[in-house]
């Protein structure tokens, strides 16, 4: 469970949801091959949970 | 698992003579995806959730249709055209949302978020020092859009999606107002002593 203290912490390096959309194709492309997933994109996924189930119905698509 | 392998070079079956085999083969990989989204996230089942699958899937394929030429192989092909279905599978559920039950966007239910994040009843003096501190800054530092995006995503747990739809807005634009509402109520709550600095 999130604390309130985590959930008003803010990373200045968010991708934000449109960046993260638009590449999440190849990010999990990226976790999928063991690469360097885009840091920017792994801050987003913290931070957003619609955008982090997307992320996890992409991943689990190859599972 | 929804694919072991990606045997068919999709990109050219799609603008070969026989690409209506190819996008009949597509669009029942593309509905099964879109079946399970929409299962995993709403209330809805049988008829209507296939629905909505049959739509998204429909729309997804327009997409994709319409966009082959961007695609530069940067990911397997699949894994781009399931973020099509995400998308569709997403607007579906945002609209869809609303014809639910559901907590009305404007209520205001601050006795959620003991629960939601998990303020310990042991301090409770000192967490309602806190909700206290929380609500009082909600008041005074947010902007009228961000206290509605905050009431409603955070009080009424609101999805996303279902806030795009009814403000008629983006995922982008609501994530950045409640980020921006974020940093100012941690801001204020430093101000006032309820948390440390980072």
């Amino acid at each position: 469970m999130i604390t309130l203290e985590s959930f008003l912490t803010v990373d200045p390096h968010d991708a934000g949801c449109e960046r993260t959309l638009e590449l999440l194709h190849v990010f999990v492309e990226d976790v999928l091959a063991g690469r360097e997933p885009d840091p920017a994109i792994v801050a987003h996924l913290r931070a957003c949970p619609p955008c982090a189930e997307d992320f996890d119905a992409l991943l689990g698509a190859w599972r | 698992m929804l694919l072991e392998t990606e045997p068919v070079d999709w990109p050219r079956a799609l603008t070969s003579r026989e690409c209506d085999a190819a996008y009949a083969q597509l669009h029942a990989l593309l509905l099964r995806f879109a079946r399970r989204e929409l299962g995993r996230r709403a209330w809805i089942g049988g008829p209507e959730l296939d629905d909505l699958a049959h739509q998204a899937t429909a729309d997804a394929l327009v997409s994709i249709r319409r966009r082959l030429p961007e695609f530069r192989g940067e990911s397997r092909f699949l894994t781009w055209t399931y973020k099509f279905v995400l998308f569709e599978v997403a607007k579906k559920y945002g609209r869809h949302f609303w014809h639910g039950p559901h907590t009305p966007m404007d209520a205001e239910d601050w006795d959620q978020l003991p629960d939601r994040f998990g303020l310990d009843p042991t301090q409770e003096s000192e967490s309602r020092e806190l909700l206290a501190a929380l609500r009082c800054a909600v008041d005074e530092v947010l902007t009228e859009q961000q206290r509605r995006v905050f009431v409603a995503r955070i009080l009424n747990d609101i999805p996303l999606d279902a806030l795009v739809e009814e403000l008629g807005s983006s995922r982008n634009a609501i994530y950045k107002t409640l980020y921006d509402a974020r940093r100012k109520l941690r801001e204020r709550l430093v101000a006032v002593g309820h948390l440390d600095e980072q």
